[in-house]
């Protein structure tokens, strides 16, 4: 990565003109140098604290039960959390099924067909809107579409709350892949007399493919963390859930019940699965990154 | 995107007899792609929709005035969001007031040479860590360490500046000024982002100009930089807005859900969505249609912020 500014700040070493300078301009400096390095001092350290104690409180209880066990009642000892780590990757999924689709295919059409024109731009303000509204917003909306409708909280309704989330975050970043791909690319698609859908599934799609794949890690790597979305529409269940259409535990919605409830066990039960979200999110993000630089052009 | 267009006006191969289904599945995928991206404009009218039509007898019964009532009471079936949309806007007012210079000297860090780039690349990647934590588990941090840790000072301003109105209430556990300080920490990575970026995307001339008059590093930047990256950084703050108006989770579990206004910062308050977490589940009735307005409401106002925050970030590109 190379940025413009890079070069002129090193062909200048800092202070190397300071001579001649007031030694009122030279206070002003040091003083705001010091302040910008406090800055990053107090940034640095809530996430310093936060993943220290995460990792702390965690480990302590971590143990292959949490993972096979379910969660145990108040004042019970030990149990684990295997209906939450279920349903968190249920609601994940299905959010990444109702979305992807969506947003690759917005995304074509927003760079293939239509570059620049009144749909396109009307369809990127709407996605940045949409990327702007509240999750608990999203929540709401499956509440009022998808439990209403079926009469009961399920893991559809948590998708559908999630897929609202997901999609702005896979339409920009399968967008960014498609403007990446060299216009030379698709002219010899056509060349060869290739239709438009023979061009963007046999060529464009598959050559954007890491893009596309770095856009689905980070939505899902969102989607697995976020509570609020999941509070009235996949709600929770303290035994395994039978089906898609009824109420499913989720670790995100577990973490939330445990960490308010009084019961100390509950509590680290909450840790165990906060260190397992942000160790999930962390390998989600880290593979994104390593997606990206798989570029094909 | 003219390449693919102007294939359609191919008419060598059209003339064979095989491809009229293909043209076919090809008319077919450029309207579903058509139909999908117009339906991302549907979904946001859906969702504004699906909201009203709740809300609707709450709408009814209450009008406007119940932005201005300060009652919430289930039992008389009586709503009021004002102590919410004060909460909900003050909450993210303080937030902003540490986030802001905090989040712009970070970005000025970034984007300088203080330190090799070796160093700074670690910074900059755990600062966009910082934004993808989850929210319920700023919450829980802010539950078991950062309140206890910073409850002690928050008693020592009460004591010494308790005739200050906002600091005049002993320091509960769970208030609305600790709960604005996670939002503080939570919105912080968006501002570095944005301002980062605007930051670096400045031309270099612009630097160079100001070292060749003789400026030095900081009357640079606080008389150069900075005003020319203003526009980017003010929308990093509004996007950063926007987060924090609709931040649920952190807030639920801190800022102590007391539906009654109180003058100082150091007392329980509430906001717009973490009322809708604490209630929704028991509501029913009037209660629910009275949170789908409160919703209606948070949606208005994150949607004016972020349109506002589209508008102001628009502009710089175009700018640049």
């Amino acid at each position: 990565m190379t940025n413009p500014s890079d070069r002129v700040i090193s062909d200048i070493a800092p202070g190397e003109f300071d001579t001649g300078v007031s030694s009122g301009r030279k206070v002003f400096g040091n003083v705001m140098t010091g302040l910008v390095f406090a800055c990053v001092a107090i940034a640095i350290l809530p996430l310093a604290s936060i993943i220290f104690m995460v990792i702390a409180n965690g480990l302590g209880r971590f143990s292959p039960a949490v993972f096979t066990e379910l969660p145990p009642p108040p004042l019970v000892e030990g149990g684990g959390f295997r209906n939450a780590i279920v349903g968190t990757l249920l609601t994940c999924l299905i959010g990444a099924l109702i979305s992807v689709p969506f947003g690759v295919l917005t995304a074509v059409y927003n760079v293939e067909f239509g570059r620049g024109n009144k749909l396109s731009q009307f369809v990127h303000f709407c996605t940045n809107v949409l990327s702007g509204v509240p999750s608990i917003i999203a929540g709401l909306f499956a509440y009022g579409v998808v439990v209403l409708t079926l009469g009961t909280f399920s893991a559809i309704a948590g998708g559908v709350a999630l897929a609202v989330l997901m999609a702005p975050i896979v339409i920009r970043t399968a967008e960014e892949g498609l403007k990446s791909i060299p216009r030379d690319v698709r002219q010899a698609a056509v060349g060869i007399g290739a239709t438009n859908f023979q061009s963007v599934f046999s060529i464009i799609l598959p050559a954007a493919l890491p893009f596309i794949a770095t856009g689905v890690t980070l939505a899902l790597a969102r989607a697995a963390g976020e509570t609020a979305p999941l509070l009235f529409t996949a709600l929770f269940n303290q035994y395994d859930a039978k089906g898609l259409r009824e109420p499913i535990a989720t670790l995100s919605v577990l973490i939330y019940n445990y960490a308010i409830s009084p019961y100390k066990n509950q509590q680290e039960l909450a840790w165990v699965a906060a260190l397992i979200v942000v160790l999930l999110i962390l390998a989600v993000s880290i593979l994104a990154r390593a997606l990206t630089s798989r570029k094909v052009y | 995107m003219t390449s693919l267009t102007t294939a359609q006006q191919e008419t060598l191969i059209e003339s064979s007899s095989k491809f009229s289904g293909v043209r076919l599945t090809d008319r077919i995928f450029y309207w579903l792609t058509v139909i999908l991206a117009i339906g991302i404009g549907l979904v946001l009218i859906w969702i504004t929709y699906s909201l009203l039509s709740i809300a609707i007898p709450a709408i009814a019964s209450f009008g406007l005035g119940f932005l201005a009532s300060s009652t919430w009471n289930p039992v008389q079936d009586v709503y009021g969001a004002f102590p919410q949309i004060y909460g909900t806007i003050l909450s993210s007012f303080i937030a902003l007031l540490f986030a802001i210079p905090l989040g712009v000297g970070v970005a000025i860090f970034l984007s300088e040479n203080f330190l090799p780039r070796k160093i700074l690349t670690p910074i900059a990647f755990t600062v966009e860590l910082l934004a993808a934590i989850p929210s319920v588990v700023y919450g829980m941090w802010g539950i078991f360490i950062f309140i206890p840790a910073i409850l002690p000072l928050l008693k020592w301003v009460n004591n010494a500046f308790g005739w200050v109105p906002i600091f005049s209430t002993s320091p509960s556990t769970r208030q609305l000024f600790a709960a604005s300080l996670v939002l503080a920490i939570m919105i912080l990575p968006t501002i570095i982002a944005i301002s980062r970026d605007t930051m670096i995307s400045i031309p270099p001339q612009l630097r160079q100009g100001a070292y060749g008059l003789g400026a030095t590093r900081w009357e640079t930047i606080t008389k150069v930089l900075v005003p020319a990256g203003l526009s980017g950084i003010i929308g990093s703050i509004m996007l950063a807005l926007g987060r924090a108006l609709g931040e649920t989770m952190a807030l639920a579990m801190l800022v102590g859900n007391s539906n009654r206004i109180n003058i100082s910062w150091f007392a329980p308050a509430s906001t717009i969505s973490a009322l809708i977490a604490n209630q929704f589940g028991e509501a029913s009735g009037l209660q629910k249609s009275a949170l789908f307005y409160e919703a209606l409401v948070l949606m208005l106002l994150t949607l004016a912020v972020n349109v506002l925050a589209e508008f102001i970030v628009g502009r710089f590109q175009q700018v640049e």
